[in-house]
């Protein structure tokens, strides 16, 4: 039997080409493409009077400018609503190109097509567009103030109000619960925005082929498949025309799940309309003022508990800011509004949200997406009560945790998938219980002694969430083997750095048994698979994961139904190790895979000598049945999908202790520890890496990390100059462990791993800097200078 | 609006001589990339800030988004394409980041494996401290730097066997030690941490 590569730390496949510069990103294509650049609105919010580009006529190497006017009316109408949702009652879309108005500083008004993009943006530099401006709504209760509108037609900047509420076992309100309850509080909870940030931006380079009427998209892209959707309907184009490539991907943590965006239909179509290749690649300014933000809330919290801290009554009203539009619909605040109640049971929950319209860059799932915040109020809930009743942050938590024996636990609430609340499975307890230890939370309290005996201040928090992963609806994978005895897979999905490459090649060559040299992965290339949804929720080893396997079984099956004729034996009998189907115990009588996919497909004609064996005068097939027969098809290849019924469900708790310096309210983390249960692990070294990567972005988020707009609505932090991600400098170490609970919903047991990382940080650092300075943290990032002035309040509170 | 001026540069990249003609605004790592094809070295923000543009300018790591190509005629350039043995082989590097799994979507990759190619060959046995302090100017999203600072130390270790097996002495400088061949990150064998 081959050893089980699957859950080993193989290396990965993709670095080889990765460290010699032969990755092949977005800009890296095309290198005689045309160059697109855009002018972008300066305003946050303003009516273009005016576009005049006669100036610009005369750079050398223009090729074609285009504003909203010049585009056909299927091109300039506005970008789909990619996820329509009945409370969403106010949903709104931008065009392509801005007409009349502009809603957000960096929307695209006019584009240049040029030689080069130096050509290209001298040209925007010499177009003048008059703007009247209007009055910017920024932050979010100036936004549900209502004073002034994003849009004319909607009342209030609201986009979308949901209210969901679980009464108690008896059939409570929550409202009672809180009211009949022993104790109560009720406080607000701020986020502010950050964003995916990947060291790629966004980029789309077109291809139109005049002769075969067929169009070539590469895109920077989580999902092909569905940017070629979008693109067919919009150019009007045969599906079967269009081809959708994710190339190499640096990074994408949300953002790029979001198209279309303007440049994916706008590039295309230039294209097409100029039968010339042309290429966007957007740069960094480009990429704060034009792509997407995440995470600005404002939460006010009502909770009800007894004397133990179980919650028996919760309630959350929060404030979403989504931006100046809505294309990806409510998502967030959805996720936010399910995933808050993480690993624990409140006795009735109630939660309302208005999802609401600001001048400002839209906001759509950035890694965690929703989740962060929902955490940092469940967290920060917890660790009041804790305080309210002096008992210790993690006896509460255990107090309200769902059980081991409670699984499947349903929640009656409907998760972002439309589907049922149902978590699937884990272990709590433990998990608080290998935290505590992995941490030293018991022995704590002697060390935060001694630092405070040295003049030191430390603290210690910690955070835990339950994060539903592998949505649907479904993903699929399709696997061939070659008569060279290469396996070569392929799945919709894209891939941004998770190693997919690898992984997918583990689970194949451990369903086939073959070496996984022989293994090759493609993702995201419609040209191989065409049905797909995307990279997102962690939900790519679950979706495809499982569905290259269930392909690799039906190829296995029918290898060994061919070998066994072959061999004259019982398929039964047989199995395959190293590349080649043997009768079990009997490794003479065997077959190479090879050599069975050449006999999986009659041939006519003998192309090298392999094919010889498979033409029609060498075979001993009868003569009284098809070559092929009934039920089969040639080639040794199959498909299937993988479509659940629901989400899994990965939970994981941190801790971390931090140090505040006494003077300066510097705050440094000295420990960050991790555990972490995403049911079986295929990689544990690709899961770590992405954990590493997840606390790293949560750090940036709770300590440096925020976009800060001015009150006109300009982003005044739109470089990495200002906008401060952390460095190797400001990440301290992870120690991670592992709990494998199989989820018992999909045939490998696996649950989603890509966002866990980030989830809870915020929660766990508000956590340890407020045991360290006994000062509650409300607000989340909290820089040196906030700490600062919040003492100072505090000591002014108290003197 | 009138044409530009273009200038004729020469420049030596990864041990061959390459011309190009730019004008003076042509940044280096656009003329890397778009003139001379080599499309390893990325580009993050064009202001100075990720690294992700690092490339070695005569040994010393530089960032070719605030460089111009006029302004380094005549000079040698190793970028990430250069720092494997002609060959093939990896470079110590090279070898310990996939061990270590330093990487994920690789877009900041060349600008930390050509800024710790230079600080290794600068000071072989860096303390933590020091290989912190020089790897603090490179922006990675996707790692959380754990790794990274993990290949680092096994890219020292790597080097010093290689330079007690004696296999390293003939490599050139800013490749790094190029190892006895031994298999690359893509034989997909088990490692242990
Ligand atoms: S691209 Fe040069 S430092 Fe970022
Ligand atoms: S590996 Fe993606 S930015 Fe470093």
């Amino acid at each position: 039997m081959t050893t089980s590569l699957f859950g080993e730390r193989v290396q990965r496949l993709e670095d080889p080409r990765l460290l010699t510069g032969n990755g092949r990103y977005l800009d890296d294509l095309g290198r005689d493409a045309l160059a697109a650049a855009f002018v972008r609105s300066p305003h946050a919010h303003a009516r273009i009077r005016e576009i005049n580009v006669d100036r610009a006529l005369d750079v050398p190497g223009i090729v074609a400018i285009y504003t909203w006017e010049d585009l056909p009316e299927r091109i300039g109408e506005p970008l789909p609503l990619l996820i329509p949702h009945p409370a969403l009652t106010h949903g709104r879309t931008a065009r392509p190109l801005a007409k009349d108005v502009v809603r957000h500083v960096g929307e695209p008004v006019v584009m240049v097509v040029a030689r080069d993009r130096y050509a290209a943006e001298d040209a925007c530099d010499r177009i003048e567009v008059e703007y009247e401006p209007l009055p910017a709504v920024v932050g979010i209760e100036n936004a549900v103030r209502g004073e002034h509108l994003v849009h004319p037609d909607v009342p209030g900047n609201v986009g979308a109000h949901l209210v969901q509420e679980v009464p108690s076992a008896d059939g409570r309100s929550a409202a009672e619960m809180i009211e009949a309850a022993p104790h109560r509080l009720e406080f607000r909870l701020d986020i502010e925005r950050s964003a995916s940030m990947p060291l790629e931006g966004r980029g789309v380079y077109a291809r139109w082929d005049p002769d075969d009427g067929s169009l070539r998209v590469y895109s920077s892209t989580q999902t092909s498949t569905s940017v070629r959707m979008a693109i067919a309907a919009k150019l009007g184009l045969p599906l079967p025309k269009v081809e959708v490539i994710a190339p190499d991907v640096g990074g994408g943590f949300g953002v790029k799940i979001m198209h279309p965006w303007p440049e994916e239909v706008l590039i295309p179509w230039a294209a097409r309309t100029l039968g010339r290749e042309i290429k966007w690649t957007e740069d960094r300014r480009e990429h704060f003022i034009s792509s997407a933000h995440e995470r600005g809330q404002v939460q006010y919290v009502r909770v009800g508990f007894d004397d133990d801290g179980r919650i028996l009554g919760l309630d959350v009203t929060f404030l979403h800011d989504h931006g100046a539009y809505t294309p990806y619909g409510i998502i967030v605040p959805i996720i936010t509004s399910t995933q808050l109640l993480g690993p624990y049971k409140p006795g009735a929950y109630r939660v309302e949200f208005s999802s609401v319209y600001t001048n400002t860059v839209i906001v759509t799932p950035y890694r965690g997406a929703g989740r962060p915040q929902g955490v940092f109020c469940m967290e920060r809930t917890m660790d009041r009560i804790a305080a309210y009743l002096g008992k210790d942050r993690t006896e509460v938590r255990a107090a309200n945790f769902i059980q081991p024996d409670e699984f499947p636990y349903d929640h009656r609430l409907t998760f972002q998938d439309g589907r049922p609340l149902i978590y699937d499975s884990g272990n709590y307890p433990e998990a608080l219980r290998m935290l505590k230890e992995l941490i030293g939370w018991d022995e704590f309290a002697k060390e935060r002694e001694r630092a405070a005996a040295e003049g030191r201040r430390i603290g210690i928090g910690i955070g835990c969430y339950v994060e539903g992963t592998g949505v649907g609806p479904y993903e699929g994978g399709h696997v061939q083997v070659t008569s060279d005895g290469r396996v070569h897979v392929s799945t919709g999905l894209t891939s941004q750095g998770q190693g997919h490459q690898t992984a997918f090649a583990q689970i194949a060559a451990t369903e086939l048994g073959v070496p996984i040299e022989r293994v090759s992965v493609v993702t995201g290339d419609t040209r191989r698979f065409g049905y797909a949804v995307g990279t997102f929720a962690s939900r790519a080893a679950v979706m495809s994961g499982n569905a290259i396997a269930l392909a690799c079984r039906k190829v296995r099956e029918k290898a060994l139904r061919i070998a066994a004729d072959a061999l004259e034996a019982d398929p039964g009998d047989l199995t395959i190790t190293d590349g080649i189907v043997h009768v079990k115990g009997n490794p003479s009588a065997s077959i190479p895979l090879s050599t069975v996919a050449v006999l999986a497909n009659p041939l006519r004609y003998a192309f090298d000598e392999e094919a010889k064996r498979a033409t029609q005068f060498a075979t001993a097939a009868s003569d009284d049945k098809p070559p092929v027969a009934e039920g089969e098809e040639p080639g040794l290849e199959g498909r299937d999908y993988y479509s659940p019924v629901r989400s899994t469900f990965a939970y994981g708790m941190h801790a971390a202790i931090v140090e505040t310096d006494p003077e300066t309210a510097e705050i440094k983390v000295l420990r960050y520890a991790v555990v972490h249960d995403c049911g079986r692990l295929i990689n544990p070294m690709i899961v770590d890496g992405q954990i590493h990567g997840g606390v790293a972005q949560g750090i940036g988020g709770a300590l440096y990390e925020r976009m800060v707009y001015d009150e006109h609505g300009q982003l005044l932090n739109a470089s990495f100059m200002d906008f401060l991600m952390p460095y190797a400098t400001e990440v301290p170490r992870v120690e991670t462990a592992h709990l494998e609970t199989p989820s018992p919903l999909n045939p490998l047991g696996i649950k989603g791993a890509g966002e866990a990382g980030v989830i809870p940080v915020s929660a766990v650092i508000a956590s340890a800097i407020e045991d360290a300075e006994g000062i509650p943290i409300m607000k989340m990032p909290i820089s040196p200078s906030e700490l600062f002035h919040l003492r100072r309040t505090a000591s002014a509170r108290v003197g | 609006m009138g044409t530009e001026t273009l200038y004729d540069i020469s420049l030596t990249v990864n041990g061959v001589v390459r011309e190009a003609r730019v004008p003076a605004r042509r940044l280096l790592s656009d003329c890397l990339r778009h003139d001379l094809g080599l499309t390893g070295t990325h580009v993050g923000c064009e202001h100075g800030v990720c690294g992700c543009c690092t490339v070695l300018l005569d040994g010393e790591p530089v960032r070719s988004c605030l460089t111009f190509a006029v302004s380094v005629d005549g000079h040698e350039i190793t970028t990430i394409e250069g720092l494997a043995a002609p060959d093939g082989t990896l470079s110590a590097v090279q070898r310990a980041f996939a061990e270590s799994h330093a990487l994920q979507c690789g877009f900041c990759t060349p600008g930390f494996l050509c800024t710790v190619t230079a600080l290794l060959n600068e000071n072989p046995a860096p303390s933590d401290e020091e290989i912190l302090e020089g790897i603090s100017g490179n922006l990675c999203r996707c790692t959380g730097y754990q790794n990274i600072i993990k290949a680092v130390r096994r890219a020292a270790e790597l080097s010093a066997e290689q330079e007690r097996d004696g296999t390293g002495e003939a490599a050139p400088a800013a490749t790094g030690a190029a190892g006895a061949p031994r298999a690359s990150g893509a034989t997909g064998g088990a490692t242990g941490e």
